[in-house]
């Protein structure tokens, strides 16, 4: 491994080659990732549907993994943007699993702060109270809730949609519960006891 | 008669509920026999995922527990250890949590230890996770559905939308193609309906993105629409009762958006299917659908009863009519933004 010697600290290297970022990445993805072995070839940001809203491609994003650039990485609103479509996954020429890297990267971002927007995060952890409440989604809860709290003006525009959807026998407006709450308290309390020590 | 264990998933009792009545409808012509999971929870779609992972995969896992539990054989009934779900995200989720509990098998061990909290217990690759159209398509087979037809759908132009959940990544091999899937064409074509040829089949309908990121959603719904409707489809098909909430609730708010005029009625194909086999719009749940497919299944000679739907406060109009930006068929479409 080169040293940082005098003429590359003036050139602007801050640090030696260091993966331990990537491999935090790679760790805390389901399944084998496979990001060690991304060529940078860009196919995954070429297929994109939503490229044209992240701040960086996922190329780019994993060139910055690589950088050790955590703050840029786990600011960027890639993650969040990412629509879990999959159409890189299939195409990536190394298959990396790239849907859940973004998944993994999203769950590090809440973890630091460091997402530029609530909006998204928000809505997982409002899905996630009403699935651990009732064991099952809520979508009047689940929408009333989020959309009062990040987009209020929205909501007269949204009225004969929601209006709709009651009408026409589409909108529960009580929740529905499981039989075994209890059990499934205990599971998930026991996988987040496991997830702390991981 | 071949036994299933079926996952509804949430969608199924609230927003997607015209495809549970369809399904209903389809199973006993086709001689199905689908058994729910006792007691099943919510597979957290693509929310839990994102938050924390082993949290995340034990509740899609303790679905698959208790699904092994019904595996067995009772009173008379063969034993399946075949799980069917309708959810595009559903179907995605049991299948990734069984196919990464096996890649990385530290991940199956921590999901059990957390299972076994619960007195539960799942081994991978214990089951065989498949969505609603593989077991009608390769089970079933298209001679048999072709055989229950006695209202063919001729004449009715069909967009065939796969979308992106199913037929992607497909870890188990399923699908004829990851990005242009025929299955779903060649169902509607056995219907008799007029399969119109739609290369966007599996691009994504913004999922989650109509609640957190609604530009984004918007500009991915009306590809969809606009591709649909240029290629002259009356309606749309859909294998995902997402799709169908995506394409069909916001459709009026992606026109407002981009100042369009689009009218693209989205229905489940088991709704079609049911049409093709007889049954009326109303058991199939057709009429609930906010962009209505009144129209478009006039062409079959189906009538869809109108159901008096509440209306926004009328605005008053002031000042001169203004010409609409665009309409369909008068000549060269203004750029939209």
């Amino acid at each position: 491994m080169p040293q940082m010697t005098d003429e590359r600290v003036r050139a602007g290297l801050t640090h030696e080659e260091d993966l331990s970022l990537l491999h935090e990445v790679s760790m805390k993805t389901a399944g084998v990732s496979r990001l060690e072995m991304c060529i940078q070839c860009g196919t995954c940001g070429g297929s994109c549907p939503a490229a044209q809203d992240m701040d960086h491609t996922p190329r780019m994003l994993f060139a910055m993994l690589r950088a050790g650039m955590r703050e840029e990485v786990l600011r960027s609103n890639t993650q969040w943007i990412c629509v879990s479509c999959y159409h890189c996954v299939v195409r990536c020429p190394q298959e990396v699993h790239i849907a859940d890297v973004m998944y993994a990267l999203k769950g590090m971002s809440i973890r630091a702060k460091l997402y530029a927007d609530s909006t998204a995060p928000d809505f997982s952890q409002t899905f996630i109270d009403m699935v651990e409440s009732y064991g099952r989604s809520f979508e009047m809860g689940l929408a009333s809730r989020h959309y009062l709290k990040h987009f209020p003006l929205r909501l007269p525009g949204m009225m004969p949609m929601g209006l709709g959807m009651i009408f026409k026998g589409r909108m529960a407006l009580v929740p529905k519960k499981i039989e075994q709450m209890d059990q499934l308290k205990k599971i998930l309390d026991r996988a987040k006891q496991l997830e702390m020590i991981s | 008669m071949k036994k299933y264990l079926l996952y509804p998933g949430c969608s199924m009792e609230s927003s997607g509920r015209a495809y549970r009545d369809s399904i209903n409808a389809i199973v006993e012509p086709l001689d199905l026999h689908f058994e729910e999971i006792d007691d099943w929870n919510c597979c957290g779609a693509t929310e839990y995922l994102g938050i924390n992972l082993i949290p995340a995969y034990s509740l899609i896992a303790r679905n698959l527990a208790l699904a092994a539990k019904q595996t067995h054989p009772v009173n008379g009934t063969e034993g399946t250890r075949t799980v069917v779900a309708p959810c595009s995200a559903c179907y995605l989720n049991l299948a990734k949590a069984d196919y990464y509990m096996q890649e990385r098998p530290s991940l199956g061990v921590k999901v059990n230890e957390a299972l076994a909290a619960g007195d539960l217990q799942y081994t991978a690759g214990t089951l065989d996770v498949r969505h609603l159209i593989d077991i009608l398509v390769y089970d079933v087979g298209l001679e048999k559905i072709r055989s229950a037809v006695v209202r063919p759908l001729h004449g009715l132009k069909v967009a065939p939308y796969m979308g992106c959940m199913l037929p992607r990544p497909d870890y188990q091999h399923r699908w004829s193609d990851h990005e242009h899937p025929t299955e779903l064409d060649d169902l509607l074509r056995a219907l008799g309906a007029d399969v119109i040829d739609y290369p966007l089949t599996t691009s994504c309908c913004g999922g989650h993105m109509t609640q957190i990121g609604p530009e984004t959603a918007f500009e991915l719904i009306r590809r969809l629409v606009a591709d649909a409707d240029e290629r002259d489809a009356q309606l749309m098909a859909t294998v995902c009762p997402m799709c169908q909430m995506n394409v069909d609730a916001y459709q009026n708010e992606m026109n407002r958006f981009f100042g369009t005029d689009y009218h693209m009625p989205i229905l489940f194909f088991t709704q079609l299917m049911g049409l093709a086999f007889g049954r009326e719009p109303k058991e199939l749940g057709i009429g609930v659908e906010l962009v209505n497919s009144r129209n478009a299944l006039a062409h079959i000679g189906v009538e869809v009863p109108v159901t008096q739907e509440p209306t926004a406060p009328r605005k008053k109009v002031e000042g001169l009519p203004m010409p609409r930006r665009w309409t369909k068929h008068e000549g060269r479409k203004e750029a939209v933004k």
